[in-house]
């Protein structure tokens, strides 16, 4: 196998290597959004491929005789946000973000995980805790002393965003709409998809959850929610990798078998599905068939919906939305390669003024814009941004991602909405007017 | 002409050879004096494969040398930790090796002391996934990686300690026989051109493949066998082990990791002049595909530079068979110490040639024998014994130091000169402090600088501006036309050896250099500055 299949097919190992390409052209360094605010951070050409040929012991934790495991070289690569954006720029295609996120997870193995990165990580079981208890986690989130306690002893920033937990849980709800229900034969490929909630949308955010199953619907899809788990994502940025590969082998056997049947998986969080897509296997170095078909098989919402409509099988019955809409596309988004599907979504919307902010962060990154000596950074990293926002004077804004969402509403007290939940609201201003749909329903006559 | 009459020693060759016998005589008692014409390490010690021999190439040929080879394995790691890497070797059976041969190795091993262990292919292929899957049996040997340059400074050191002295950048041109006597040779400066003129009683030749040169300054005939040898440096280690094919030596069969590269090598072909050799690309090909046999991607991996060095092979013109006409390999790498009061009725010269790197100390201590007997000293060798100047026990060299190094100090670009290698300020100005007057070139084999990926392009500017400062600082007049002449002579340098590969990001990474130098910051007006001295060597390819 070459080293440009290796790379193509993104084992570890080739994420290692691939730093041979860099031909210190600096791209990366001038499209960082970390390096440019803080000197913390050296950048992804210093922490990437420079460093990546003085770390040891590439497939195995460093065995270096007489020096003990925590004289890990890398340190300030934890600085790194994983946004990915250097990755997409690089000319050399030297997988850089990919080389940090594994330094760090070779950093911190065989270390015991921080309390607090252990937690960001555990996206389950805070939601499930919180859910269970959620008058009270809720309260407590909002309550300032409280915060500054967690900020002081798990280095939680006081100021990070925080979302509501939900009462009850996506999978709880669904699970007993399905009883009273009462079984019916799940539709063919044709006619339904499998949705990958991901944990936002299970714990805090139903409401997407069901803008998504409403929408599809009105599309000619029935939604299939199997039981998952987080897909991981949160474990892989704080570095935590063998737990990482525990959930991900756990969605692969799930989904894997619908992958085959010619079911498609779709995602409202584009982390989630972008994990789905590449890092089980470029991070993970999963290789197994399951993970390549998973892949190949996972959509992002938007991307999908467009794709519908380039086959003219949209329903295109939006209604009037006379507003100005900032729209934020999360750095992971972009990772996914797939331009910008929103945009093209609202295009669709008679009278919505969608304006593409253009920046390439907000500064969350997942969960390092939480932590509290990486708070500052993200807001930096994001203070363009806002500024855009706050100035447009816009009601509400748009963004794909959930943490994103979070740290845009916290920073311009501007409500952030899913594009799906704003194609919703088209579609209800549309049936509100009586409006005749178009589309395939239509054609069918129904 | 100045006079320095103090010396009861002279060694010629500032290798490691010449380092490790002046450290021993310096030990013993005798005011030793080296002279080097380059800088210290610039002959075959800055420029072959870095391996720390463990024994077990030679074990199946040659015993005696893998006997010794393991001997100076164990005392090097006592005495030099910080210049050696223990990285451990693997001798790995390919599809293409015989098995007889393999089957023999480990009661060989045995035979000559040499450490060895059969360990499963899967948990050689687990730590070096870039091995051939394909390998059929692996066995661990104690080998590991040397760094020449620092290994010769501690020597210097050492003896520098002991009352003696090196000097660099004097080159021997003549001595003076009187009978049965040398009783006076004369030095050259090679940067100012004036000459010294010193009157030991005793020379000792540590000249290497020159060593032919050197004698036949007194009319004494040593013929050696320069066998020049190619290695390929790759950008990044694929392996943090030594590899080599556990087989009869032949062309590309080890792999060895060294700092931030690993070296591929060697090749062996007779040379007439040690100083005239080409590197060729159908050579560089050849090489690639040989050790494809231990790293099927190979190919694709990215080369830095090729470079070359001249074995300094010997053999008693009796035993000179027309097979080692032919094929370098069949001669000894068994080291031999010329008596020529006995061979030739020169009393007070001898000549030490052959040998390896790995046992440089042990040649040294046979010589500084045969000296001692014939000048009644006593003293006994204890250059085994006692821990190199510089060097902590037991720490031995570590990859991530500089990084880690760099971290600590808060990391980043900012403060580094290099950015390949990681080169400091600090480095460079401690550096610049312990060889006054030295050139580019000379730091880049002290610190690494522009030894990485850019080769030197995003380096060179900055060290130029450092070494112009530094001359500024001391008087020095034009130093704009210093800094001038180190670009251009270095860039020289770090680009022959990249002309037989280069090719994919190599190639395109030379482009966007020459692209800032000549596009961007016009050197090629420099020209006209140009030293005869940057142009007199062919290839003189360097790592
Ligand atoms: C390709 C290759 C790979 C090798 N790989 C290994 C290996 O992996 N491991 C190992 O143990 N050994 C290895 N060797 C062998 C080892 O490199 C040599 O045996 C060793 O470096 C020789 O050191 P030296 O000091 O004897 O010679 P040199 O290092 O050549 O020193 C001789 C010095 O004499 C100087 N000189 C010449 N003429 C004059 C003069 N007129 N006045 C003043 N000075 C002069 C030269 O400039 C030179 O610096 C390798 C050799 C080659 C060629
Ligand atoms: S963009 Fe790519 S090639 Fe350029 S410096 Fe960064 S990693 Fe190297
Ligand atoms: S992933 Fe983002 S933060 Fe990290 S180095 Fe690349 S561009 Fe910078
Ligand atoms: S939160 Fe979003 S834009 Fe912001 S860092 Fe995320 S993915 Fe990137």
């Amino acid at each position: 196998m070459t080293i440009a299949e290796l790379i193509r097919d993104a084992s570890e190992e080739a994420v290692g290597y691939s730093s041979d390409e860099c031909i210190k052209c600096n791209v990366c360094l001038t499209v960082c959004p970390v390096a440019r605010v803080t000197d913390l951070f050296p950048g992804p050409k210093y922490v990437g491929p420079q460093a990546q040929r003085f770390r040891t012991g590439r497939a195995q934790p460093v065995q270096v005789p007489g020096v003990p495991f925590a004289l890990s070289p890398d340190v300030t690569v934890d600085y790194c946000s994983g946004c990915g954006l250097c990755t997409s720029a690089c000319p050399a295609g030297v997988k850089i973000a990919e080389m940090n996120s594994q330094s760090r997870a070779r950093m911190k193995a065989g270390k015991r995980p921080k309390l607090r990165d252990w937690g960001l990580g555990q996206t389950d079981l805070v939601g499930r805790v919180g859910v269970l208890f959620s008058p009270i986690s809720n309260w407590a989130l909002a309550n300032r002393p409280i915060r500054a306690i967690m900020e002081t002893t798990i280095g939680i920033h006081r100021e990070a965003p925080f979302p509501k937990f939900g009462r009850r849980t996506l999978q709880s709800t669904w699970k007993r709409r399905q009883q009273r229900r009462g079984t019916a034969a799940v539709p063919g490929p044709e006619r339904a998809i499998v949705y990958f909630h991901g944990c936002s949308a299970n714990y805090y955010e139903q409401h997407v959850a069901d803008a998504a199953i409403e929408i599809l619907k009105r599309n000619g899809f029935e939604t299939i929610i199997p039981e998952q788990v987080c897909c991981g994502l949160p474990l892989i940025s704080n570095g935590i990798y063998t737990e990482a590969r525990q959930r991900a082998h756990k969605n692969l056997d799930v989904l894997a078998p619908y992958a085959r049947q010619g079911y498609r998986i779709i995602g409202t969080s584009t982390s989630c599905t972008h994990t789905i897509k590449a890092e089980y296997r470029e991070m993970l170095d999963i290789h197994a068939d399951d993970a390549t078909v998973v892949a190949n098989a996972t959509w992002d919402i938007c991307e999908f919906l467009l794709d519908l409509h380039e086959q003219g099988r949209l329903d295109t019955g939006f209604g009037r939305l006379d507003e100005d809409l900032p729209y934020h596309a999360p750095c992971q988004l972009r990772s996914h390669g797939i331009g910008l599907p929103a945009m093209e979504l609202f295009a669709l919307v008679p009278g919505l003024r969608a304006a593409d902010m253009d920046h390439d962060c907000c500064g969350i990154a997942g969960t390092y814009g939480m932590k509290k000596e990486k708070y500052p950074i993200g807001m930096a990293v994001g203070a363009p941004l806002f500024d855009k926002i706050k100035a447009s004077g816009a009601p509400e804004a748009a963004c794909d991602s959930e943490t994103c969402r979070w740290q845009i509403e916290k920073a311009t007290g501007t409500r952030t909405r899913h594009p799906i939940e704003i194609l919703l609201q088209a579609y209800r201003v549309a049936d509100a007017a009586g409006g005749t749909k178009r589309g395939p329903l239509a054609a069918a006559g129904t | 002409m100045g006079e320095a009459h103090a010396y009861d020693v002279l060694v010629v060759g500032g290798g490691a050879t010449g380092a490790g016998v002046l450290r021993d005589l310096a030990r013993r008692g005798l005011r030793t004096l080296l002279v080097e014409r380059g800088d210290y390490g610039s002959g075959t010690t800055g420029r072959y494969h870095g391996l720390l021999h463990s024994g077990g190439r030679y074990v199946a040929k040659d015993a005696l040398a893998a006997r010794e080879c393991i001997a100076e394995n164990r005392i090097l790691r006592r005495i030099a930790p910080a210049s050696i890497e223990d990285t451990g070797g693997y001798f790995v059976a390919t599809p293409d090796d015989p098995d007889d041969y393999v089957d023999g190795f480990q009661a060989a091993c045995i035979a000559a002391d040499v450490d060895c262990e059969e360990i499963p292919v899967v948990e050689a292929l687990r730590r070096e996934p870039a091995l051939n899957p394909g390998i059929r049996r692996v066995f661990k040997l104690p080998d590991g990686s040397v760094e020449p340059w620092q290994l010769i400074e501690s020597n210097i050191a050492d003896a520098r300690a002991h009352g003696s002295d090196a000097w660099s950048y004097q080159r021997l041109v003549g001595m003076e026989r009187d009978g049965d006597r040398i009783v006076a040779a004369m030095l050259r400066d090679e940067r100012s051109g004036s000459l010294t003129r010193v009157t030991p009683r005793f020379v000792i030749s540590c000249a290497g493949a020159w060593a032919g040169q050197i004698a036949a300054m007194v009319n004494v005939t040593v013929t050696m066998h320069p066998g020049k040898g190619t290695m390929l440096i790759f950008n990044q280690r694929m392996t943090d082990t030594v590899i080599n094919r556990c087989h009869k030596s032949s062309d590309g069969d080890i792999m060895v990791p060294v700092h931030t590269v690993a070296i591929l090598g060697t090749t062996e072909q007779r040379v007439e002049d040690p100083d005239q050799y080409e590197i060729t690309r159908d050579e560089v090909a050849a090489l690639i595909r040989q050790g494809e046999k231990l790293f099927p991607d190979l190919g694709n991996m990215r080369l830095l530079r090729a470079y070359a060095g001249v074995r300094p092979l010997y053999q008693p013109p009796a035993e000179v068979t027309a097979a080692a006409m032919k094929d370098g390999r069949q001669i000894s790498r068994a080291h031999t110490v010329l008596d020529h009061g006995a061979m030739d009725g020169v009393e007070n010269f001898v000549t030490i040639v052959g040998g390896k790197l790995t046992t440089f100390r042990r040649m040294a201590e046979d010589t500084v024998d045969m000296v001692c007997a014939k000048l009644g000293v006593t003293e006994p060798c204890t250059t085994a014994d006692a821990i190199l100047p510089n060097q902590v026990p037991g720490k031995t060299y570590w990859l991530g130091h500089r990084l880690a190094d760099h971290e600590a100090e808060g990391g980043g670009d900012a403060g580094l000169l290099c950015e390949c290698e990681f080169v400091t300020r600090p480095m460079l100005d401690d550096f610049l402090d312990r060889h006054p007057g030295c050139s580019l070139d000379d730091m880049r084999r002290g610190t690494r600088l522009g030894m990485g990926p850019c080769q030197g392009g995003f380096c060179t500017f900055r060290a130029a501006g450092v070494l112009a400062e530094r001359a500024g600082h001391a008087g020095v007049a034009d130093v704009a036309e210093l800094a001038d002449r180190a670009i251009l002579g270095f860039l020289r340098e770090r680009f022959k050896g990249t002309r037989p590969i280069a090719a994919g990001r190599q190639l395109q990474e030379q482009w966007m250099i020459s692209g800032v130098y000549e596009g961007g910051l016009g050197v090629e007006s420099l020209i006209e500055h140009e030293t005869p001295e940057a142009s007199r060597e062919v290839v003189g390819a360097q790592r």
